[in-house]
């Protein structure tokens, strides 16, 4: 439960609906190409035209890819589904309908669990209504330069296959909200059914958003705006945030509630970080759903349901949950790994294997690895140091050939060298010094710190600190750790 | 030589015999088009040149000794509801006037392939909607028989050409009775084939789950001739059937009717409305059946007092949603509209309305608004959805009937072809003209239009057949079995 600023408890209740364009080569109802960025109006045929004759024929992929989607977010698949035309007039919908899916949709039910973003030891349970197939409309592209309006219309996107996936209004927080989103992107992209791309429109949110208000000893809700033209996670965070705030103000200004007003639309402008008001969706048009006679329904046999189960693998739930009893590694830990995609996850466990430590290796990612990725801009996937001589790094690390401080020299020199830990060691000049030699440089040490040996007899041990430094300069391969207990045993010993 | 553009399958045999080339048929067709066309009015486009070419191209091939398509050099004429890459495709609407299709429909390329020579785009009810090619925005198309009386519609220019002698095959397509009200009207062979026995792809659509395109000519033989090079399994229409076609030919040779079980519509026959001269076509073609050894049984159809209702509720509904896309922004009539429309309601709320009143007919329009409403929320359940469930008893009424009889009899139509003119403010009376043929295509079943002789004025009359889904088959034996013993098909009018 969040709360504002004020003397009433304010619970924010927030659902998705989710557009989501499924990776396929073609589109849903013919066999235009449905790549990202053609010149306008390039990517069509007399079907995505809407053109008089023209008839839909279903892509079967997009069939597959809504399936393993569905299964992915424990989604019940009917054994039949079928097609419904949405109506309304706009001139980027060339047929005057939409071909969707109404009340049969081909993913029923369902969840997806998240981290919760106030306690990452626990998961919360967002659960689905639907999510159903259904063609992308065009592209309006509205021109107001020069005191002209005009407005054209690019039609290759038309006819891309979308799923909607719909959540219940079940998230509590912008975060949450936002959590979500994350975690759908991560599982999508794993799956590889979309790439999740808001900027490319491969993956659009409308959040509805209201407030349960307790005021006076009773629950009262505030009107449910849903808010649309949000481009990023971040913009969906805000958006609610800045939602969140206005419908308050709002309610303590006017009293409004949901019986009040009916479902407004607001837009979220990234600029002025406000929510603007577009239109009232009680004027909004009777969609006229009815079956699309077109198309036969789709017949999905329980054989099929299962064979796509079983090409569905690991998903990233399972691999944070293996992560951590696997390499023994914190549930926040594993959450960071397996969120950055497969590619990553694949990286930690060849690291880890080959270290020999879990631990270790999710530290070296997390510090390591990743910051050298983001000053870089690099992929894990091009990240020059292989994961498995990321791994023999560790490995002497573990078994004190190196300490850490050396180690990253060595990793440093790895990253810009093109070569192996031994490489990297050979050219630095690291070498093994024996005990015997760490014995000669404490007792020089201590000779000529005798401050140093008075404070740690007097109980002051991290004086000893000191001496770490000095020994250092005069034998970089030195390791602090077996300098500072020999030290001190010599002390002990007199 | 008189040159036979009534019969198909004699213009094959003497191109084959080399007594006629595909350019004499042509020229032909095209003469006897140019001499009609005044009086009748049948096509709303006419491919001369096209036609001229494409004949020279299969005297080409045929001297050369290439193969040849079963219908090479025979001039077909095509409903301008079907999609032509080389001609106009106008719906007989203003909406569409000028508009060019990049695009064969199925049947059309079909059509080319098998060598037929297209001679031009037929008059028809503005996108298919009614009964008398009045409603169309390209003029009124004559009947052959009488050019004051329409020729029956949809498909009324398609009928009328055949009659007049333009051509020996045209195409049609059947919605509630399309091709076989316009066939009985002008005395000839219509056949609306099973739901999804021929492709849709490229036919605009009217009514999507009931439209299908079909045959038009005077005999059955020719029919199934043209029947046998559009048929067949298109992956381009969902609906369309993967089932392999039969050989028609060998139907239309067999036949013999010994044993085949008519079940005659007693109900039908006394249906308020149906005029005593049809009603009597009826019973002489039952009485050519027994005597030739068929088995006559009677049959009911317990829901066909539905069939109309249920037909005005779902045809209306889904052109409601087919026709959305003629919208005045991609393609068709875009009104002009000025700056105090564009003021009043914005500029494309006002684009839109003004450029589908204006682009509309009346009929068209009515039925849009009828669908709309239907499909409308709180109407859906009451009008929509009670109007499929009640198609599912009226395709149960068909099985059950079929399990007595092996073919269907009963009329085509309430009446002989009425006068232009004479029905056309009164739509209900219009519509009362499917009251015989649209439970076929409820049901989806094939049926054909048979000629079944005249009124005392001269006027033809015909008789349906209509057999279970699959079974066009059965319909060319009867049907041909039928022409064997009579000569209504070989009558024609004097133009």
């Amino acid at each position: 439960m969040s709360r504002l600023d004020t003397e009433h408890q304010v619970e924010t209740i927030i659902g998705l609906e989710v557009h989501v364009q499924l990776r396929t080569q073609t589109k849903l109802f013919c066999r235009c190409s449905t790549e990202f960025g053609a010149p306008p109006n390039t990517q069509t045929c007399p079907v995505c035209l809407g053109l008089p004759g023209a008839l839909p024929v279903i892509n079967e992929h997009a069939i597959e890819l809504a399936i393993r989607t569905g299964l992915a977010l424990n989604c019940e698949i009917p054994p039949l589904t079928k097609w419904d035309r949405k109506q309304y007039f706009y001139p980027d919908l060339p047929k005057g309908y939409q071909i969707s899916q109404f009340d049969l949709p081909i993913c029923a039910d369902g969840f997806l669990e998240i981290t919760d973003p106030a306690d990452d030891t626990h998961t919360r349970r967002i659960p689905l209504v639907r999510a159903h197939l259904e063609e992308d409309a065009g592209k309006s592209m509205h021109d107001e330069a020069a005191g002209i309006s005009d407005t054209r219309i690019d039609l290759n996107r038309c006819g891309t296959p979308l799923l909607e996936i719909v959540t219940q209004p079940a998230m509590r927080s912008a975060a949450e909200a936002r959590a979500f989103l994350s975690e759908l992107k991560l599982l999508l992209t794993h799956l590889g059914v979309s790439d999740c791309e808001m900027q490319e429109g491969s993956l659009r949110v409308d959040a509805n958003v209201n407030l349960h208000i307790e005021a006076d000893g009773k629950e009262i809700a505030t009107p449910i705006v849903e808010i649309k033209n949000m481009n990023s996670f971040r913009a969906v965070e805000r958006a609610i945030e800045y939602e969140v705030r206005r419908q308050y103000i709002d309610w303590e200004d006017t009293g409004e509630t949901i019986e009040d007003r009916a479902k407004q639309t607001r837009g979220w402008d990234d600029a002025a970080e406000a929510t603007f008001a577009q239109r009232e969706k009680e004027e909004s048009a009777d969609y006229r759903y009815f079956p699309d006679p077109d198309l036969l329904p789709v017949r999905l046999p329980r054989e099929r349901i299962e064979a796509a189960q079983a090409t569905l693998g690991e998903l990233p739930a399972a691999t944070r949950q293996r992560l951590q009893s696997q390499y023994d590694i914190k549930a926040y830990d594993a959450d960071v790994i397996v969120n950055q995609g497969p590619a990553m996850i694949a990286y930690f466990e060849t690291t880890a294997e080959t270290a020999g430590d879990g631990r270790r290796a999710s530290a070296w990612m997390q510090q390591d690895v990743m910051r050298s990725l983001k000053e870089s801009d690099w992929e894990i996937g091009t990240f020059p140091i292989p994961a498995i001589d990321l791994g023999r790094l560790l490995r002497k690390v573990d078994a004190g050939e190196l300490d850490n401080a050396r180690a990253r020299d060595v990793f440093q020199y790895m990253l810009e060298n093109d070569t192996d830990a031994e490489g990297a060691i050979e050219a630095l000049g690291i070498v093994a010094v024996d005990a015997g030699e760490i014995e000669a440089l404490c007792r020089e040490l201590l000779e000529a710190n005798p401050k140093v040996v008075e404070q740690v007899r007097g109980g002051k041990e991290q004086a000893i600190g000191a001496l770490i430094g000095q020994a250092k300069k005069k034998n970089p391969n030195a390791n602090p750790q077996q300098v500072k207990e020999t030290c001190l045993r010599m002390i002990r010993e007199g | 030589m008189s040159i036979p553009l009534d019969s198909a399958t004699e213009l094959l045999r003497l191109q084959a015999a080399g007594e006629l080339s595909a350019v004499q048929i042509t020229q032909a067709a095209l003469d006897r088009i140019a001499a009609t066309e005044p009086q009748i009015s049948a096509f709303t486009h006419r491919a001369d040149e096209a036609a001229i070419a494409a004949a020279e191209k299969i005297d080409r091939d045929r001297s050369a000794g290439l193969p040849l398509g079963p219908l090479a050099g025979i001039p077909v004429a095509v409903k301008d509801v079907l999609c032509t890459r080389d001609m106009p495709t106008t719906c007989s609407s203003k909406m569409l006037a000028g508009y060019h299709s990049p695009y064969d429909a199925t049947v059309v390329a079909r059509l080319r392939q098998a060598g037929a020579v297209l001679v031009g785009k037929t008059n028809m009810d503005e996108f298919a909607m009614g009964a008398s090619t009045e409603t169309s925005a390209m003029g009124v198309t004559g009947n052959p028989w009488d050019p004051s009386r329409t020729p029956g519609g949809s498909s009324g220019g398609a009928a009328a050409v055949v009659a007049a002698g333009n051509c020996p095959l045209s195409l049609g397509s059947d919605t509630g009775g399309s091709i076989r009200q316009p066939a009985a009207f002008c005395s000839l062979t219509g056949m609306k084939p099973t739901y999804g026995r021929v492709s849709r792809y490229g036919l605009v659509a009217f009514a999507s789950s009931l439209d299908q395109v079909g045959p038009m000519a005077w005999t059955v033989e020719d029919a199934a001739l043209l029947l046998q090079v559009i048929s067949g399994f298109d992956p381009a229409d969902s609906t369309s059937l993967d089932e392999s076609v039969p050989n028609f030919a060998s139907d239309v040779a067999a036949t013999d009717v010994r044993g085949l079980r008519i079940g005659v519509l007693r109900d039908s026959l006394d249906q308020e409305g149906l005029e005593p001269e049809v009603r009597r076509a009826v019973l002489e073609a039952i009485d050519v059946y027994r005597s030739a050894g068929a088995e006559i049984v009677d049959v009911s159809l317990p829901h066909s007092h539905y069939w109309v209702p249920t037909y005005y509720v779902i045809a209306p509904c889904e052109a409601s949603s087919n026709l959305s896309r003629y919208d005045g922004a991609h393609y068709g009539y875009r009104a002009a509209i000025s700056d105090a429309e564009a003021a009043e309601r914005g500029p494309l709320l006002a684009t839109y309305c003004k450029s589908r009143d204006e682009g509309f007919g009346a009929e068209v329009k009515r039925r849009i608004m009828l669908g709309t409403y239907a499909l409308s929320t709180g109407y859906y359940d009451a009008y929509y959805l009670k109007a499929l469930k009640v198609r599912r008893l009226i395709r149960g009424d068909f099985d059950a009937a079929f399990a007595q009889a092996d073919v269907l009899l009963g009329p085509v139509t309430p009446s002989a072809a009425f006068r232009l003119g004479e029905k056309t403010d009164d739509p209900l009376q219009m519509y009362l003209c499917d009251l015989f043929t649209v439970g076929a295509n409820l049901a989806g079943i094939p049926a054909v239009s048979l000629p079944a002789g005249f009124t005392a004025e001269g006027l033809p009359l015909g008789v349906q057949l209509q057999a279970p889904p699959l079974q066009e088959a059965r319909l060319i034996r009867a049907g041909a079995a039928f022409q064997k013993l009579t000569t209504h098909h070989a009558q024609r009018p004097t133009l």
